[in-house]
């Protein structure tokens, strides 16, 4: 948002030594990394390596096995239920397969979150949502179904659902999976056009090279056979000067 | 520190022709914004132009967006031009988005109701198109028959096994909890009767003979119905769901070979001997009242027993089972396999499933009991 955020020295949002495991099975361990506010922050890496259950941890779905997650030197983890509460209302997320409730429609899938959260009239929700979904490109499909939409469209919409509530952090899980180019090319500028209009802080969940290389500014590379992060900093960086494997990884094997 | 100043808005002429619309203060969200008619009613004939002024800004978020968006969709229908110069940078850029892809107009519907009768007849015609779906279901699972017959039906014999224990042993103590309480109910009901002429002994003929033949199939019928009828739907529906049928499809491989024959199989194979079972238990409870309540001898009791069952009220038990099983395996893959793409569809297919199957099961065994009278059985 453009208003000034209660301000700390604290970074925005940090992991400590955060391991995460499913029971003997040790996905990722001892991550530490931090996203300014207003990064664009790309976790990177191939199938498999974890990506996708840092992104749980870091919303609060799964309880990493060690470390903890801050959110302005918060501990999210350790927070008693109201602030972990308080601090999730922060947060937008935009899971892989869009996840828009099936038995709303599109308005009221984006309106949930508003009449949940806030104390605003129905006119003024309507007003909302209707201007999220035209934000996404979805002006008119107010009354429609997501079992009526495209992948594309429910991607999109489950966008305007995240933002609704115009979150200082939105955590995207594969941005373009299932769209076409152009597709993923406009909602990647709509990601950036956030981040600069209302200072959103963003975390893009993507093995996807095109949008790694031209909206983020900061990232993790996660790799599967070590599981740890071999990788952190600008991705341009770290495809200039950064471990072989992520080369490798950011060229498509070409190096 | 959040700013608690609250939003201001000035409407002031600007010329002759032009408003501008001044803005301060904090418009966000969880403030109380104005709502957009305040402008509708500034906006008297005449006016041209419709200027903002956002250097008076402390805070904004979605909320003046909206407000903007909403004088801008007004003014559009006015043929009034806005000038957004005067916002901050961020909130023009994504006004400019929000305003680059146009209303689909196709896409909007009326959302009127329909009346108390066209409802009515939307319902009848639905049912009536219902009916060749239901057929035509009918035929592929006889196909289906058909090809298992001469050993060409595709599927795995895992899936048949595991449908048999989902079916069978997994019901087993619902089916005894229900059939035990029904035949001590069916024994005190027939004892308070049978007492006036002091036949008590006939409490075995009763729940043997109804147990048996009628009331252990229809229990174990409505139970399965709930169980695995549902069960069905709901697992069919979900894979419609996830497009897994249309993978099947696309395959080649036949989706009711495949999904429909081991559930119908294991349904058939397993609700008769739930039967027998229900009967069994039945019996058991008939026992117990008998010896407990009315001082029958359990050797008596027994030997009645025996006396009053013959083989074709097993027969009768056990194709009444069978046929039972069917119609459960028949509504819970028809309503699965018609399942819509969401959720709720999902919970409506299961539904649907165990309702069908209850009509199905209580049709076929007014005919079976019909035609087991007439054949004298």
């Amino acid at each position: 948002m453009a208003e000034t955020r209660p301000t700390n020295d604290q970074p925005f949002i940090e992991v400590r030594a955060l391991t995460m495991a499913y029971g003997d099975f040790v996905v990722q361990r001892d991550l530490n990394f931090v996203v300014n506010q207003g990064d664009i922050f790309v976790v990177m890496g191939g199938n498999g390596c974890g990506k996708t259950t840092l992104m749980r941890a870091l919303i609060g779905l799964q309880q990493p096995a060690q470390g903890s997650v801050l959110y302005g030197g918060e501990d999210f983890w350790s927070a008693a239920p109201e602030a972990r509460q308080r601090l999730k209302r922060r947060l937008g997320v935009l899971f892989q397969g869009g996840a828009l409730w099936s038995s709303l429609t599109l308005a009221e899938n984006v309106a949930l979150p508003l009449s949940e959260y806030t104390d605003l009239p129905q006119a003024h929700v309507d007003d909302i949502v209707s201007f999220k979904l035209a934000l996404v490109g979805l002006a008119g499909f107010e009354e429609f179904y997501p079992a009526e939409l495209s992948g594309g469209m429910k991607k999109r919409a489950a966008l305007a659902r995240a933002m609704a509530l115009d979150p200082d952090i939105l955590v995207i899980d594969e941005p373009s999976s299932g769209l076409d180019p152009l597709t993923a090319r406009r909602l990647d500028e709509l990601i950036v056009e956030l981040r600069d209009s209302l200072g959103t802080t963003i975390v893009v969940v993507t093995h996807e090279l095109a949008s790694i290389l031209s909206i983020g500014n900061n990232s993790i590379y996660l790799d599967a056979d070590t599981h740890t992060m071999i990788a952190t900093g600008h991705p341009q960086l770290a495809l200039e000067s950064g471990d072989p494997k992520v080369r490798h990884f950011l060229t498509r094997g070409a190096t | 520190m959040p700013d608690n100043t609250p939003w201001l808005l000035d409407i002031r002429p600007d010329g002759d022709e032009g408003l501008e619309l001044v803005l301060g203060g904090r418009w966000c969200m969880d403030g109380n914004l104005p709502a957009i008619d305040v402008l509708a009613e500034a906006l008297v004939e005449g006016i041209q132009r419709v200027r903002f002024d956002g250097s008076g800004l402390a805070a904004w978020d979605s909320g003046l967006l909206t407000f903007v968006a909403g004088t801008a969709r007004i003014c559009a229908g006015r043929g009034i031009a806005v000038d957004t110069d005067g916002l901050p940078d961020g909130a023009r850029r994504l006004l400019a988005m929000a305003l680059a892809v146009p209303e689909q107009k196709v896409a909007l519907r009326s959302a009127e109701r329909a009346g108390l009768l066209a409802q009515v007849g939307g319902a009848t015609i639905e049912f009536w198109h219902g009916i060749p779906q239901m057929l035509h279901f009918l035929g592929e699972i006889t196909q289906a028959f058909a090809r298992l017959l001469t050993g060409r039906a595709r599927f795995r014999r895992s899936d048949l096994w595991r449908e048999i224990e989902e079916v069978g042993p997994r019901a087993l103590p619902i089916v005894f909890v229900i059939s035990f309480l029904v035949g001590l109910i069916l024994a005190y009901l027939g004892a308070d009767q049978l007492r006036l002429v002091g036949a008590q002994i006939f409490i075995a003929d009763l729940v043997a003979i109804g147990m048996v033949r009628e009331i252990g199939a229809l229990m174990t019928g409505i139970i399965v119905a709930g169980r695995t009828g549902a069960a069905v739907a709901a697992r069919l529906g979900t894979m419609q769901v996830n497009e897994e049928i249309d993978a099947f499809r696309t395959l080649g491989i036949s989706a009711i070979d495949f999904l429909v024959l081991p559930r119908i199989l294991a349904l058939m194979l397993m609700v008769p001997l739930l039967t027998l079972y229900a009967g069994f238990i039945g019996m058991l409870a008939g026992l117990l009242v008998s010896v407990t309540i009315f001082d029958i001898g359990v050797h008596e009791y027994y030997t009645e027993v025996l006396r009053a069952l013959q083989l074709k009220h097993f027969m009768v038990g056990l194709s009444k089972g069978t046929v039972y099983g069917a119609m459960i395996a028949y509504a819970g893959c028809l309503r699965g396999m018609q399942c819509g793409r969401s959720a709720e569809a999902v919970g409506r297919a299961a539904t649907s499933a165990v309702v069908t199957a209850i009509l199905l099961i209580t049709i076929a065994a007014s005919i079976m009991t019909i035609v087991y009278y007439q054949l004298d059985i």
